[in-house]
């Protein structure tokens, strides 16, 4: 219930939630587990293996308990901590884990099994019969098992990423990080302060303690009205930094939108890469509980989160409060509460030799032995220095001192090292180069400390960053020393809970010893403890402890588990932030896009790039129909289709010749001005990498195109042979693929189309010939090559003009009984004159393999000749290239494998595959280009195709690669 | 004979929202200028009657709307004139309708750019006279800083992608406010 | 991760592709015969501590780096275009 007077909530701001279909009352500034403990909810959740009632059990993201679902619109977000989320107006959510009502959990029947359901107990139950695993076993597991539920559908939530860069990132603003940030702040650092809580100020919001003689959350405000005046200072609330890497490079993740209602293009989180110069980890403590018998019921709570919901939220978290502690902070908790007028049933400290002065019972040496109450406690019993107790009491908070939160420093392989005086784990220096931890997070647990250490630490690092420190008066504040004595578990009968979120007990870590899971990270995987969404925040100290008590060992020789990123659950639609859809990768358009698309050309990825797959006519009911008229086109009249997305690089330079040298197999410096001659390129291990054409468009000038597929993989080669073996020749090149519009115009009725809009007519220009021409008065690039065999050309324009020299060439085509043809058509025509594409040089393929070992020139060396003549890689046991002739109406059979007729249908008796496939109505078959072993002494072979995916058993001639026009009569028309 | 009819990279309004503005803009020539070895000399004299010279990485000459920005090593973009006579100093390549220029401005600016670019672009980091190489998204491109906020030079095939791309950010960190 | 380009200045990783270890800038003699040429393209250290590796800048200056790193420790000692080293072309 709320306290009147207390907390930093917005009272004059309230607002209205629901939480399993009711709704409740809160105030901004509230989270959910604030305004449910207010409302007096005690049950908030199931847990994961036993479906016990659970209730809110701390302040902050490390709560294993109330984890619930958050339903939007458009999303269904399972896990969310109620201790983190906000609440506002229309907030709907509801627990989970659950079969039926959240109070009358159909699966708590689990609970009862829970002698059964030991450590192991899958592993062990489940193995036989092996069969049932996946039918019986398995499918009911997984339907009782598993915290929240998804919804199933698209995440259609809007996310964002962003990167960000500073002198210093301070990570945490409680009085560690303020005063750190101020004090980098003050002397001209760009500094980020990130911090994962809605509110800055840490601890100091929650303990009650005074800086500088004002109230904590005074002195926050004033720091942070002074940091958020400064242009050098990035405030960032509500962002979590999960994650330390290389470089000082950090992960963060802001929950943007997460507290308000949706909106259009508001970002439900962002997440950041931050690159700092320098950090301070100033992510303070996390409490640890003690695992005494039956400590799981709704109502026993931390001690630091009891002092947080009284002071930060104003509510009382029970009627009578009852602290259990083994160390001296927590006794501010019962001293807040009693001054609040929040009664204390009693103050029970395990240690025998501790003070007594409060105001109400202080019993020492005690433990608690067990509790009762089914829907919230009601009733503990256990044993002081003075005999045996039963206590009534709805709430009991719970501290079994602090552990640092030292997790990023362990991200990059740091190891933390024990401190005996804090009976905890404490930060390894320079774990993260640049990374230094300070405050809580280094041990200091006393305001005054952290103040001095942040500001200590903020110092080193403007000395580091070359900066000189302005000042900054050390604030006065608590200095109490913090003392406690470990208590990690108290005997008992029942069970007593390590993991609450995975249900892992005292007894699980101790079966997981006696097993032989001797190894803190055996035990944890035995036991999945610390595997919960709270990764063990909560449970890792005290399982470690009971693990080094039951194998009689000390905690630090018995290890850790190692921290891995990411600190807190982040979800993968933020670290995927801006890749979907029209973000998965850029799209990439001809100019030629709108006129195909005009057409009705479906348009097909190649790469980035969309290229039209074919221009259907009226009345053409299928692809193959429009692609055959397409072909017959092309062979019959004329045929225009846009091939820009080759790679085209402009090389220049008195080298230029003897780089092409280099980098082909065959010889560019015998190319006269104004031809074009086909080249092959090799990796220097001898394989085939591209072919393509390159022109000599002046004595040091030579214009490279390559395929669309290896553009990039050129460019970069090119740049390696260049850089690495000859940076010092005269030669230079740059890619030029979108400065220019290029165009096929394929056919016998090709030149007299390209009469028609040139502004003088070709003349001598023989096959593989290039030059400039004029057109419109634009200067164009015109070049004899045919992919498709006939007669062609390819004519370019820079790129501006590239839509409308392509209307115009497709209108005049059609007057000649030609028209556009798209990439089906371009693959058949290709097919039937055996040239090759990446299906061919995949890169497993040699230049003997395509039966071109004879453009590897003898007179040169080139990138990749020396390994390309190992014996291995020519002679008759390589799969060199066959055409294959097929029955008509085959259906595709690409990556078909063949066999000899009459062998064995097996993995080792393949004879090769098919890579390419074509319907051909000029030859009257379907066309395939293929491997086949000792390929070129079989044509006229009839060989066995055998496609399991496609369920096909076919026979097919080999033949010559090249089916039609073999001797290029019509190229050279 | 027909005449050939030149078009944008891209043909896109001009967006607004808030302080920011991200608008389509037509740089005219754009001409990569590769220096051959040892051809410093020659360069800086073919230079000196457009009052420009070459520039150090990650930079940028300029003189009377003309710049001439770095591309890469020895390598510099020649923007908003026709390119002189440099003989034999550097291999010359028109560029002009491979790149499609987007002009980003606005206090904001920065900050949306950051959404794409993995750079400090911040005023201080990255002040007016620098340029850098960098990708945008997964895409190459050419970041010019300017006294209002930057110039993006992306491939032409590309520019509706890099446009969405910033829109996208734009009104992603419009919907903060 | 980053990495200082000479040109460029510090970039994150996601601008660079990855090649492998420096030993492809000691290109064998056309004739070295099939041992050097396997040993170049093929044999290789794989050391736990200090490597030089090839990273190419794909999305800035296009350079190819030498990048001189530590494997067990991730430090980044520095990184030299290729295109200046002495003696990269063999
Ligand atoms: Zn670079």
């Amino acid at each position: 219930m709320r306290v009147a007077g207390k907390g930093l909530i917005e009272r004059e701001k309230p607002v209205s939630f629901t939480f399993d279909g009711r709704t409740y009352a809160g105030f901004k500034g509230d989270t959910v587990a604030s305004a449910l403990l207010a409302a007096r909810v005690r049950v908030v959740g199931r847990s994961f293996k036993y479906h016990r009632p659970r209730g809110v059990l701390t302040a902050g993201s490390e709560e294993p308990n109330a984890l619930i679902e958050v339903v939007g619109a458009k999303n269904q977000t399972p896990n969310v901590r109620a201790t983190v989320q906000e609440v506002f107006e229309g907030l709907v959510t509801r627990s989970q884990n659950r079969m039926g009502s959240l109070r009358w959990d159909l699966l708590a029947v689990n609970d009862l099994m829970a002698p059964f359901f030991s450590a192991g107990f899958y592993y062990k139950t489940f193995m036989w019969p092996r069969a049932f695993w996946e039918k019986v076993y398995e499918p009911a597991i997984r339907r009782a098992a598993g915290l929240g539920s998804l919804s199933g559908r698209h995440d259609e939530g809007h996310y964002e990423k962003a990167f960000a860069f500073c002198d210093l990132l301070v990570i945490g603003a409680g009085p560690t990080g303020l005063i750190a940030a101020l004090t980098a702040a003050r002397a001209g650092a760009d500094v980020i302060l990130a911090d994962e809580d809605s509110r800055m100020g840490g601890r100091l919001l929650s303990n009650g303690e005074t800086v500088d003689g004002q109230p904590g959350p005074d002195w926050v405000a004033a720091v942070l009205a002074e940091l958020s005046s400064l242009p050098n200072v990035r405030l960032m609330p509500r962002t979590t930094v999960s994650g330390a890497y290389d470089g000082g490079i950090y992960g963060a993740l802001e929950r943007v939108g997460l507290h308000k209602p949706a909106r259009p293009d508001l970002p439900r989180e962002a997440f950041w890469r931050i690159t700092a110069r320098r950090a301070i980890l100033a992510s303070g403590a996390l409490e640890r509980p003690i695992a005494f018998p039956m400590n799981d019921r709704p109502g026993i709570m931390m001690a630091g989160a009891v002092q947080s919901y009284l002071n930060r939220y104003g509510v009382a978290s029970g009627k009578r409060v009852t602290l259990f502690a083994n160390n001296d902070g927590a006794r501010a908790v019962a001293r807040d509460l009693m001054a609040a007028g929040v009664q204390v049933a009693a103050i029970l400290d395990s240690r025998a030799n501790a003070s007594a002065v409060e105001n109400c019972p202080v019993y020492l040496g005690a433990r608690i032995t067990d509790t009762s109450g089914r829907h919230g406690l009601r009733l503990i019993e256990g044993h002081h220095a003075g005999g045996a107790f039963k206590l009534e009491t709805d709430c009991l908070a719970m501290s079994g001192g602090w552990n640092p939160t030292l997790h990023l420093t362990c991200h990059m392989g740091g190891r933390p090292r024990w401190s005996e005086e804090l009976a905890a784990f404490v930060p390894m220096e320079g774990a993260v180069p640049g990374l230094v931890a300070a405050g809580a997070a280094n041990g200091t647990f006393t305001t005054h400390g952290c103040l001095a250490a942040g500001h200590a630490v903020a110092e080193a690092a403007l000395a580091d960053l070359g900066l000189s420190p302005a000042k900054v008066a050390l604030p006065r504040a608590e200095g109490l020393p913090y003392v406690v004595e470990p208590l990690w578990a108290v005997e008992g009968k029942g069970r007593a809970w390590l993991d609450f979120a995975n249900d892992v007990t005292t007894k699980d870590v101790k079966l997981a010893a006696q097993e032989g899971y001797a190894s803190v990270e055996h035990m944890k995987r035995y036991t999945t403890q610390g595997m919960a969404p709270d990764q063990g925040k909560n449970s890792n100290m005290g399982a470690l402890a009971v693990l080094a008590d039951a194998t009689g060992r000390a905690i630090p020789e018995t290890g850790i588990t190692t921290f891995r990123p990411p600190y807190v659950p982040v979800s993968v639609a933020a670290l995927g932030a801006g890749g979907r859809g029209m973000g998965f990768a850029p799209q990439r358009f001809l100019t030629s896009d709108q006129a195909s698309r005009d057409r009705g050309a479906p348009m097909i990825e190649a790469g980035l790039w969309y290229r039209p797959s074919y221009f259907p006519k009226p009345g053409e009911a299928t692809w193959r129909v429009s692609c055959d008229r397409e072909v017959a086109m092309v062979r019959g009249a004329v045929g225009v289709a846009d091939v820009s997305t080759l790679g085209k690089i402009d090389i220049q330079g008195r080298d230029a010749a003897r780089f092409l040298d280099l980098v082909y197999t065959n010889t560019f410096s015998t190319l006269p001005v104004g031809r074009v001659r086909y080249g092959l390129m090799l990796r220097e291990d001898g394989f085939v990498m591209d072919d393509g054409t390159t022109a000599r468009l002046g004595e040091n000038h030579f214009l490279m195109t390559t395929t669309t597929a290896a553009a990039g993989q050129v460019m970069r080669h090119l740049d390696f042979v260049h850089q690495t073996h000859c940076a010092d020749w005269d030669v230079r090149f740059i890619s030029v693929t979108e400065a220019w519009a290029q165009f096929a115009v394929a056919g016998p009725k090709s030149r007299a189309l390209l009469n028609a809009v040139l502004d003088q007519p070709v003349q001598d220009f023989p096959f593989m010939a290039c030059g400039a021409v004029q057109l419109g008065g634009v200067t164009a690039r015109l070049f004899r090559i045919s992919f498709s065999g006939e007669q062609g050309y390819e004519i370019a324009v820079p790129t501006r003009y590239g839509e409308s020299l392509f209307r115009d060439l497709v209108a005049k085509a059609e007057t000649m009984g030609g028209g556009p043809y798209g990439m089906e058509a371009l693959n058949v025509l290709r097919v039937e004159k055996g040239f090759i594409t990446h299906a061919e040089i995949h890169g497993r393929t040699t230049a003997f393999d395509i039966g071109m070992e004879k453009m590897v020139s003898p007179k040169k060396d080139c990138i990749g000749k020396a390994m390309a003549a190992r014996p291995a890689l020519v002679g008759p046991e390589r799969q060199q290239l066959v055409g294959l002739k097929i029955a008509t109406g085959t259906p595709p059979c690409s990556g078909a494998h063949l066999f000899t007729v009459g062998d064995k249908v097996g993995r080792e008796e393949s004879q090769g595959y098919i890579t390419s496939f074509a319907h051909s109505d000029l030859m009257g078959a379907c066309l395939g280009l293929g491997f086949l072993k000792n390929g070129r002494a079989r044509h006229g072979e009839i060989i066995r195709i055998v496609d399991h995916l496609r369920g096909l058993d076919l026979t097919a001639e080999v033949c010559d690669p090249v089916f039609h026009d073999k001797d290029g009569e019509k190229l050279r028309a | 004979m027909p005449e050939l009819i030149a078009k944008p990279a891209l043909e896109k309004a001009p967006l607004t929202l808030g302080t920011c503005r991200l608008e389509a803009v037509d740089l005219g020539p754009i001409t990569s200028v590769a220096l051959f070895p040892g051809q410093e000399k020659a360069m800086a004299k073919a230079l000196k009657p457009l009052g420009l010279s070459f520039p150090d990485p990650n930079s940028l000459s300029a003189k009377a709307g003309v710049q001439l920005v770095w591309t890469g090593r020895e390598q510099a973009f020649l923007i908003g004139v026709t390119a002189p006579d440099f003989g034999a100093a550097a291999a010359v390549t028109d560029q002009s309708g491979g790149w499609a220029a987007l002009r980003l401005s606005g206090d904001k600016a920065a900050e949306v750019l950051m959404r794409h670019v993995p750079l400090d672009l911040r005023a201080a980091a990255f002040p007016p006279g620098r340029a850098v190489r960098a990708p945008l998204g997964h895409m190459s491109s050419v970041v010019i800083r300017e006294e209002a906020g930057f110039l993006i030079l992306i491939f032409r095939s590309m520019a509706r992608t890099a446009w969405h791309e910033i829109e996208v950010a734009m009104r992603t960190l419009a919907a903060r406010a | 991760m980053r990495i200082p380009c000479p040109l460029c200045g510090p970039r994150d990783r996601r601008e660079f592709t990855y090649y492998g270890s420096d030993d492809y800038l000691n290109r064998p003699a056309p004739d070295a015969g099939a041992g050097p040429w396997d040993d170049h393209l093929h044999l290789r250290a794989n050391p736990a501590g200090e490597t030089h590796d090839l990273w190419y800048h794909e999305a800035g200056c296009a350079q190819w780096l030498r990048v001189h790193r530590n494997t067990v420790s991730h430090e980044i000692y520095g990184a030299a275009l290729v295109a200046g080293l002495k003696g990269g072309a063999q």
